[in-house]
């Protein structure tokens, strides 16, 4: 197992109180997989990424642990996680496209970069421009500007970026939200391309977006109010999920199979609860078709499959 | 219902740089329709979408409402009585509405703005109904300021004003992009009961597959031009200019895997069709099927179909 992560919590600290934003969450990645995470706006699947990646006041570390090739991470201290941060895990932002400083030259950006990790740029600069071409893009990018680019030519650059160290971890945020379809499915595959070439070992790549999961991910974990809600193979969860929430989040997806006038899809009613104080027990019991008494209580994890673990307290699964 | 005719949008970039926008689009929506105007970033789906409520000046074209053509009339009461008919749902819910004002001021302005002799207890009423039917509780929602509501919410409660004022026809530009998957389908679901009212829609969209699940008639856009349109399940069960196939071969779908697509035949009209790479001037719509059409290009011989 590449990465280990075991009762994690982020929570975010307010004047009313704690945001429960990432509560009590376990999984693993193996090498060489990547991991699709899903859930709607405010199940903490960004707050995870972020937390992963730099705990920042608001945000805070409330308990739990984080192992990357068997070592502990320090992610209650920024500083030590200066040395693993790049070079061991990185991230690819939900705003990869504004993540440039629009005044510098590209190449300019990246040997700053360079420097600040104390690496020499000239050691690395052959080895960027390699990337550069296996991400498909034309010669030269060092020399312009981020404006000269396009959307989906920035993103590129950035995911070249975050990939120069050969990170164990690459943590990819919503990076095919702002994308057109096109563009979304070049992304898509190179984060796989990254993996499959080994430039980094394993991808936990966080979106709302379930058939592009379905697309590129090996495991997919699903997310609901800060929680896991279950997790899995990829096409038992798309096409036999056991999690209530999970049945109900995919079949709310349009999915070019049926149009409205021949099957309408239900969506789900209600809304998540509020992460300031979230109910005891299970956190989706109020919009739960199969809701019971004992749905008071926190549900253990059950595993119904090979590493397919559901966390319900139904008993037909 | 509209039709519009030979629509150009050209914007100057500078005394020489040019940019068709939009080029020579032509389409109608009928009533009780849901048309979709599907395109990447840069096809001119919005700026078509924002012609016809009126926000941009087109450069050339027409645009017919129920026979009248909407380009020329500028005056003020002309336009008040154009969005008593048409209105626009955008994007980001939560920059339409004035963050400072409660939901009920806005039905307030309604009120005192379109129907000035209708009785306060009259259209009270009125605005529960269509608060109602739009799925939302009016107590909840009227007193609140746009922070405390969902963008579901509030993209339910600019159609639910739609409907006070009769609209006939709905512009809704990507108005579910912002949206989360639960509440997405549930708006996607509303205009679908809209129309079985009646309500025409303009609906336009990136994604193709919320294209596909609520639209009769689907206009596929690529650099301001009009590639392919027809009825939504000709055009997808058998898209025929490559742009459309690259484009719905990009889907992300729950069934099939991008690498799993069976290759599809090949089309049938590739030499004569419009290219807005690299042709230049303006396409022409030539019918390949029953309400199925294609741009070709218009003035090379011996390219016809």
């Amino acid at each position: 197992m590449s990465v280990e992560v075991e009762n994690l919590k982020f929570y975010y600290r307010t004047r009313k109180g704690s945001v429960k934003a990432l509560d009590d969450v376990s999984f693993s990645i193996a090498d060489g997989e990547i991991l699709g995470i899903a859930g709607e706006s405010g199940c903490g699947k960004s707050t995870l990424s972020n937390g992963l990646i730099h705990v920042c006041p608001p945000m805070e570390l409330a308990g739990g642990s984080v192992r990357l090739d068997g070592k502990n991470l320090p992610l209650d201290k920024p500083d030590e996680m200066n040395t693993y941060r790049f070079r061991n895990l990185s991230i690819i932002p939900q705003y990869a496209l504004n993540a440039m400083n629009p005044t510098v030259k590209i190449g300019r950006y990246v040997q700053d970069l360079m420097q600040s990790r104390g690496i020499d740029y000239s050691a690395i600069e052959k080895l960027f421009a390699d990337r550069l071409r296996f991400v498909r893009l034309p010669e030269g990018i060092q020399k312009r500007y981020p404006i000269e680019l396009s959307g989906g030519m920035k993103q590129r650059v950035v995911m070249v970026i975050s990939t120069l160290l050969n990170p164990s971890l690459l943590l990819c945020d919503e990076i095919t939200s702002a994308l057109d379809v096109s563009t979304q499915k070049v992304v898509s595959a190179l984060v796989a391309a990254f993996r499959d070439e080994k430039i980094v070992k394993s991808v936990s790549f966080v979106t709302h977006d379930v058939p592009v999961l379905y697309q590129i991910a090996d495991r997919i974990l699903i997310m609901y109010a800060g929680q896991v809600a279950e997790a899995g193979p990829t096409e038992e969860i798309i096409h036999a999920a056991k999690h209530p929430y999970t049945q109900a989040l995919v079949a709310a997806m349009p999915e070019m199979a049926s149009t409205y006038r021949q099957k309408k899809h239900a969506s789900i009613p209600g809304k998540p609860p509020a992460l300031l104080d979230p109910p005891e027990g299970c956190r989706f019991k109020e919009r739960c078709p199969y809701r019971m008494p004992c749905c008071d209580e926190r549900p253990q994890k059950r595993l119904v499959g090979n590493g397919h673990e559901v966390y319900c307290w139904k008993e037909d699964l | 219902m509209l039709q519009v005719e030979g629509l150009s949008k050209t914007y100057n970039k500078s005394s020489r740089a040019r940019v068709r926008a939009v080029n020579n689009v032509s389409f109608s929506v009928e009533k009780g329709q849901i048309v979709s105007l599907i395109g990447e970033s840069g096809s001119g789906k919005s700026t078509i979408g924002n012609m016809v409520l009126q926000l941009t000046k087109p450069s050339s074209g027409r645009i017919l409402f129920g026979n009248q053509d909407i380009t020329r009339q500028r005056s003020r009461s002309s336009l008040k009585e154009y969005y008593r008919k048409v209105q626009g749902v955008f994007q980001d819910p939560f920059s339409t509405f004035n963050p400072i004002f409660r939901v009920d001021r806005v039905f307030a302005i309604l009120h005192r703005e379109f129907f000035p002799n209708e009785a306060a207890e009259a259209w009270q009423q009125r605005v529960e109904a269509a608060l109602l039917s739009v799925g939302l509780t009016p107590a909840a929602v009227c007193g609140a300021y746009c922070h405390q509501l969902s963008g579901g919410q509030l993209q339910r409660i600019l159609i639910a004003r739609a409907l006070l004022l009769e609209a006939e026809l709905l512009v809704a530009d990507e108005i579910i992009s912002m949206l989360d998957a639960s509440t997405r389908i549930d708006v996607l679901n509303l205009l679908g009961e809209m129309r079985e009212r009646g309500l025409s829609m303009m609906f336009v969209t990136h994604d193709l597959s919320l294209g596909y699940y609520i639209s009769d008639r689907v206009i596929i856009l690529y650099k301001g031009v009009m590639v392919e349109s027809g009825n939504t399940q000709t055009v997808f069960s058998d898209p025929q200019h490559p742009y459309s196939r690259s484009l719905l071969e990009a889907v992300p779908r729950l069934d099939v895997r991008w690498d799993e697509l069976p290759p599809r035949p090949a089309s049938r009209h590739e030499a004569a069709m419009f290219n807005p790479d690299c042709d230049k001037g303006s396409p022409r719509m030539e019918q390949i099927g029953e309400d199925h059409w294609i741009a070709v290009r218009d003035c090379l011989p011996g390219t016809e179909l």
